[in-house]
Parts: C-alpha cells; structure tokens; sequence
C-alpha cells in the first residue's frame, strides 16, 4: 500500500511543481512524456529487482546482477560482431545468464555459503570477465548494430513501446511461476523457517538454487534491455549500482531482507517509485548533484513509514486510541 | 523464592512455585521441557520478572529487575550453552565489562593477573592469553564458572552444566562444586541425568508442567520415586485405558525398522507398527525419544539398519520421500521446526499436502480454503479466518496446526513428537478424541511423550527408551505407568 501512495504524492508533487508534467503526445507512432519516460527508464531496474525479490525472499541476496548484466552485454557484442543470428545471440544471452545463476546457485545452495559473500565473487569478478570478452574480437566498448535489439530498446508496437510489453511479459511470466505453481509457497516457507522447511519435505537445496537461477535470468533480460540501449559493450559502468536500486525497490515494495514473503507487483511498484524520484528531480530543476541525496531522503521516509514499530509509536503519540 | 508465578500468552509457565536452597547446599531442579525451569532459573536471575510472588535472599525480600542487579544480590549464572566468546582469550572473557583499569585505557597486566587468580580458585591453571575455543568444552564450561563467581557470590546457577562434559570431566566439575560447598556458596543443578543428582546433589525439586511437583533430600528420594515424580502428572482425573481394537485384526506392519541407528546420537534400535495401531515412546529427557522419531521420518540420517513401509524396503531417506510414502511428522519444537510464522494459517496447512503433490501441481485457492476450514473444524483451530499469520495464534492453536498440517496429506503413518506440549486442557482433549478416531480408521501412530499416563492410556505398545537405548517394550495388558518406571530404572539401579 505504501508504494502505491509513495508513487502518488511523487506525481502530484511533481504536477505542482512542473504543470505539463503529465502530457503525453505522440510522435512519430510513438508514445512521448514525462510519465512514458520513468516506465521506460525504470524497466531495467524493475526487472531486476524481480529477480532480488524472489532471491531475498528466501533470506539470501545477490549482488552479482549488475556484473551479469555487464556479462551479458559483453557477450552479444562479441556473437554480433562474429557474426550469429541475432535471434540465437538472444539465446545466448539468456544461457549466460543461467550459467551465471547456477554459479551462485552452487555457491550458496551446494556448498552453503552465506549469500552476501557467494555473489559478492561473481559481482568483483564479473565486470573484469566482460571486459576480457570485449578483447575476444579486439576492442574497447565496441559498438554494433542490432535491428532486433534496436527494436526492443526504442521500437514499439502500436503506441505502446516495446520494452514495456516485453517487461510485462516478464512479469507475468514470473507471476505464473510463483503464484500459479507452488514455487512461491515453497520459497517463502524456506526463506520463512527452513529447518521447517526441510522437515515439511521441501528440497531447501533445490529452491535456492531455483531462486538464485531466476535472478540471473532477470538480470541477464535487464543486460539485453540496456545493452540495446547503448548498442555498446560497457562492462565498466552498464548496470552501475543497479543492485542497490533492486534491493531498494524490493524494500519499498515490502520485502524484507530477513525473508518469508515475496511481493511481485509491490516491488515493481517500488522500482517506479524510485525512477519516478529520480525524473522528478530531473524535470523540477533542481541542480542534478542533488539527485542522489534527495533519493535517499524520501526512501527513507518511505521505510521509516513501512516500520510498524514506528507506525505504533506515531499513533501512540497522535492520540493513544487505537492500535 | 516463594509462591512465584508466571504467565505468558498462551501458556502459564509457572504455578505458584516455591524454591528454597540453603548456603553450602547443591540443590537439583530437573524438570522435561517446558516444566518451567528456565522460566524459574531467569526470575531467579533477573532476567524476566515474575507476575507474583516474592524472593528472599538470606531472609529479606529482594526485588530483582535485571540481570546486573542479580549479579549484585551475589547470583551467578553458567548457562547451558557456553556464553562466552571462543574467538577471544581467555582473559578478555573472564574480565569482559569488568575490566581493571588505569587511567581509563584497559590495565591488561592486571586483567591477566586477575583471570588467573579466578582460575586458581578452581584449581585450574592454563594460558590465559590462548583464545577460549582452543580449549576443550569442559575447559570452557570451568572458564564461564569461573567468571559467574564473583569475590561475593552466594548463589551459583549451573543450567545443565555436564551436558557436554565426558565421565571424567564431570567428575572434575563435582570437586569443584564439593568445594563451593565447603565454601558456603549455595548451587542450583540443572540437569536431566539422573546418576548425577544422586552423586552431587543434597536436595531435589522436580517441576512439571509449571508445577512444583514435589521437593525432599537426596536421601528421601529414591530414583523409583523421582522417576514417578518426573513422568507422572497431576491427574483431576484418571485416564482410563482404552484397549484398542482386538490386536489380531492388524496383521503385517506397516512400518519396519530393524538396527536402525546413528552413531553418537542413538543405538540401533529395531520398532514395529502396524496399521490402527499407537506405539508409544517412553523414556526421560535425553533417552533418546525425538532421535527416534526423526531418524525413522527421514530427518536425521541413519548409517545403520534398513528401513521398510508396506512390506516395502526404503533405501534414500528424506522428509520428502518419507512424506511421499505416507509418513507424517509433528516435530517437538514447533517453533524452530514446525511453523512458518509469516505464514498464514491457511499456508501453514496446506504445505502438508502441496509438498507431496510438488511445486508444479498448485493446489488451487479454493482447495486450500477448503482443506483449511476442514481441518480447522476438525481439530478446533480458534481463529476468526485462515489468512491470519499462524505466529498470532495461542500456543495450543498452533500445535493443532501443526497437526493439521500432518494430517491433511492423509498419511498411513502419523510420528507426533510432544503432541500435547503446552496446549490447555480442552485443545488436548480434541487432539487425543481426533487421534483415536484416526487410529480407528487405520492409520499407524508413533508417540514420542514425556507425559507417561497420556501414553499409557492411548498406546498399544510402548517401546521403552534409556540413554539413546531402546531397553525394551511393554505390550498391551502390562501397559501401566508403574511397569515403564521399572523398566526405565530397572537397568540401573
């Protein structure tokens, strides 16, 4: 409930602040605006964060996403440039990311490392094996052209762009995943209780594994997405601090980093919020060296209302009725 | 202490309990979990405080609202668990808030030569700048008695001191105690080893159920007795034994365990069940009851003896697949193993089921309110709707959710560890009418209890545990509480 609100006094600061701010016209085919802007720029993250919920909720965190997506933009530059169907390199990008998930998965799953520091390895190591890839066909953040990426950065079909329906896909396919199947259950029961878990007969082992699989495969979409974008491979920066953003999101939207639930819709409400914040700054004119700071102000406010403990003493304190 | 109670929600942990220990006596408290020694011992120690009742020290009322104020009356505690820092010295744990100082900056010449003092008291001489998990358990347990006793200490509280101690380091410890004694310092013996009381102790209270069930010498007290005391319970009024079902309708069993076994945990025992019918396991705290149940659910290992279910031989052993054959567990502990608190109600029970179908055949929303409100009714679940957190409930409500989600796979072989721990006189009526109802039907019960008469009045068989051994089995007719006392003192005495 807190983001949807949080996302609501956002957007009616910023139509106080800037009127015009939600026009929306359409050029060229294509839907233009503030508002089309902060769903464009905050897919990535959006989808990332999918991938850190569900990870989160079964009390472990990867940090590795951003060296993934880092990866993973590295390795389609290089099939492009040797010269693959662009559609297989999609698939590619895809079995990258899966390999890379069942590395962490391994890791903390298999050999029972502590999360924070099994995917701390991949995210050192990640970026520094995008750029050793980059010099598999000699070049420093070389640039290619893609239609078929070109499309699903900036194409779109119908008014709507591209990008938006393919994160809809996305989420609706993880929708299906955890909710339509016991998945869900199964991972919030082991990140709830997992001595529990293993005596109710969950194969603990095997879920982590799926968990830390499913956020790879969410970062290694969130790489495609933002490598069309650059049309560049840029291990060094693409995706900088994305995982800080995720698990932001996910905080926002509810998640707990102790485990036990995972909010799918909330937490894509909470990468919004932060984009929002973040085109909101943009556009009200503030100089953009207060962006990060302005950032943190209001997510803190956003968890400090999501604290019951807080929320009790402020009732407490308004009028000792209820609660 | 005098008359001290203590309730929490849910559950009242302590009735009205009187306490008495004398300067230079080791008195013992022993008690199966959840009697409400822990409950005594942190009101003794300041770390709760009780709903009623008073303490005295040497006669004069004290009020004891914090852990340091208790360590000022002169009360010292060990605890069960090793409450100190491996990674740091010796020194550094025995002086850790206490440190000698110069000049505000930490005298560590002085620390040493303090904690080395300490040890001495105990005769214990050892390099103090050696980090505290390089030595043994039993080092570290003397460590942690060390840094209780203060230059003033009058009561000394050891919480299951020789838990982890061999014969010989415990004997150690009990020089050292018959020493306090010499010195007027008055100890508390938490334990569950009965052999020890009788070596070390002068006095022996016993606690169940939040009730003082009974207080003498050592020498007033034969183990017959104290063992009768430990499993017997306050009846209002007899539970009659039911005779099951003529036994040779049963046949086969449906479970078979011969020579299973593992290796520090429990001796290769063998157990039969058949269909309809209720073994029981008996046997005092540490025998060994939950280790059986767990290793025949799968969940613990065993690296001995087979295993078999309907005739058929189970050879890769996990909850899981022992849930696939129609095996059900309620563990002990409900809240470290049993439930998801974050869970609802609702989740809670229906995992049971939805673990044996696997993550791809998703019980529908409608199936699983369905399945809750059936169990709810059936079990008397009290809660206004099932998409509560189960962690609200009252302890009684969550044991029959427990069960409840034992019982909605429709398991042939139903394990329950403690099924009637803390929950109130009705809820345990509703469970035992629900489980003979079940039993009447066919399903094969495995009881693991440290309420004897429950056991008596409810079992077919009762397999009789001792020390991590299965020492024998009393079957049908000899089923009395006196003859399961025997037998568990029998080997001994």
């Amino acid at each position: 409930m807190w983001p949807l609100i949080a996302l609501a006094v956002i957007l009616a600061v910023d139509g106080f602040i800037s009127p015009g701010f939600f026009h929306v016209r359409v050029v060229e085919g294509r839907l233009f605006g503030n508002v089309i802007d902060i769903l464009y720029r905050a897919m990535p993250t959006a989808l990332v964060a999918l991938g850190m919920a569900i990870v989160i909720g079964t009390k472990g965190i990867d940090l590795s996403v951003g060296s993934v997506i880092a990866i993973v933009g590295a390795v389609i530059t290089w099939r492009i440039h040797a010269g693959d169907p662009h559609f297989v390199i999609l698939l590619i990008a895809l079995g990258v990311g899966i390999l890379c998930g069942l590395w962490n998965g391994f890791l903390v799953a298999v050999l029972d490392i502590q999360p924070i520091i099994a995917t701390l390895i991949l995210m050192v190591s990640g970026r520094g094996i995008g750029l050793m890839i980059n010099l598999l066909y000699g070049g420093t953040n070389p640039s290619f052209t893609s239609p078929l990426l070109q499309g699903l950065s900036v194409g779109h079909i119908g008014l709507i762009p591209t990008r938006l329906i393919l994160g809809a896909a996305i989420f609706g396919a993880l929708w299906l995943l955890i909710r339509r199947t016991a998945l869900g259950l199964f991972l919030e029961s082991v990140g709830g209780n997992s001595a529990a878990a293993d005596l109710a007969g969950i194969n603990a082992r095997l879920i982590k594994f799926a968990a830390y699989l499913i956020c790879a495969l969410c970062a290694a979409w969130a790489g495609v997405v933002l490598a069309a974008d650059t049309h560049t491979s840029d291990p060094v920066s693409v995706g900088l601090y994305i995982e800080l953003d995720a698990i932001l999101a996910v905080v926002i939207g509810g998640g707990s980093l102790a485990g036990g639930r995972i909010y799918l819709g909330m937490t894509v409400l909470g990468a919004l919020v932060i984009q929002a914040l973040t085109t909101s700054i943009l556009t009200s004119g503030l100089p953009p060296e207060y962006n990060l700071v302005v950032k943190a102000v209001v997510v803190i406010i956003v968890l400090l209302l999501q604290s019951e403990n807080l929320r009790n003493a402020l009732y407490a304190r308004l009028g000792g009725r209820k609660r | 202490m005098l008359g001290v109670s203590k309730a929490f929600p849910g559950v009242r942990a302590l009735e009205r309990v009187d306490f008495r220990v004398e300067a230079g006596e080791v008195h013992a408290l022993l008690g199966e979990n959840g009697a409400g020694k822990s409950t005594l011992i942190k009101i003794m120690t300041g770390a709760l405080r009780g709903d009623e009742g008073e303490i005295r020290i040497d006669g004069r009322p004290v009020e004891i609202g914090a852990p340091g104020e208790a360590r000022a009356l002169g009360i010292g505690t060990v605890y069960q668990e090793v409450n100190l820092i491996p990674t740091m010295s010796v020194t550094k744990n025995l002086t850790l808030g206490r440190q000698p100082r110069r000049f505000g900056l930490i005298a560590w010449r002085a620390a040493r030569n303090r904690a080395r003092e300490r040890l001495k008291r105990l005769n214990i001489d050892i390099d103090v700048e050696r980090p505290l998990g390089s030595y043994s358990v039993a080092i570290q347990q003397l460590v942690a008695i060390a840094r209780a006793l203060e230059e003033d200490t009058r009561v000394l509280v050891l919480d299951e001191p020789t838990a982890s101690l061999d014969a010989n380091e415990t004997e150690l410890l009990f020089r050292i105690m018959r020493d306090f004694k010499l010195r007027g310092i008055a100890m508390v013996f938490i334990t569950h080893f009965i052999d020890q009381v009788y070596q070390i102790a002068d006095r022996i209270s016993v606690l169940r159920n939040g009730r003082l069930v009974g207080s003498a010498a050592t020498a007033d007290l034969p183990p017959l007795k104290l063992i009768s005391l430990m499993l017997g319970r306050e009846l209002e009024r007899t539970e009659e034994r039911v005779a099951a079902a003529a036994p040779a309708a049963r046949g086969q069993p449906i479970l078979l365990a011969e020579g299973v076994g593992r290796r520090r945990l429990m001796e290769p025992f063998d157990l039969s069940i058949r269909a309809g019918e209720v073994v029981g396991l008996a046997g005092l705290l540490g025998s060994g009851r939950t280790e059986v149940a767990k290793l025949i659910f799968g969940a613990v290992r065993s690296d001995s003896g087979r295993l078999s279910v309907g005739g058929v031989p189970v050879t890769s052993r996990s909850p899981g697949r022992s849930l696939r054959l129609g095996m059900a567990f309620c563990p002990e502990d409900r809240k470290a193993e049993g439930l998801f608190g974050e869970l609802t109600v609702r989740e809670n029970i229906v995992l049971g089921l939805q673990t044996k179908r696997g993550w791809l055949r998703r019980l529908s929303h409608d199936e699983q309110e369905e399945l809750a409100q059936k169990m709810i009714k059936a079990l008397g679940i009290a809660t206004p709707d099932a998409d509560k957190p189960v962690g609200q409930l009252s302890g009684g409500n969550q044991q029959k959710v427990v069960l409840a989600r034992a019982l909605v796979s429709d398991p042939r072989i139903l394990i329950l560890d403690e099924p009637t721990r803390g929950i109130d006189v009705g809820a345990h009526a509703d469970v035992v009418a629900l489980i003979r109802s079940l039993c009447a039907q066919g399903l094969a019960l495995l009881v693991a209890s440290s309420e004897l008469d429950e056991l008596v009045a409810v079992s077919d068989r009762i397999a009789v545990l001792r020390d991590r051994r299965k020492i024998g089995e009393i079957a049908e007719r000899e089923i009395t509480r006196e003859n399961v006392i025997r037998t568990i003192a029998g080997a001994k005495a």
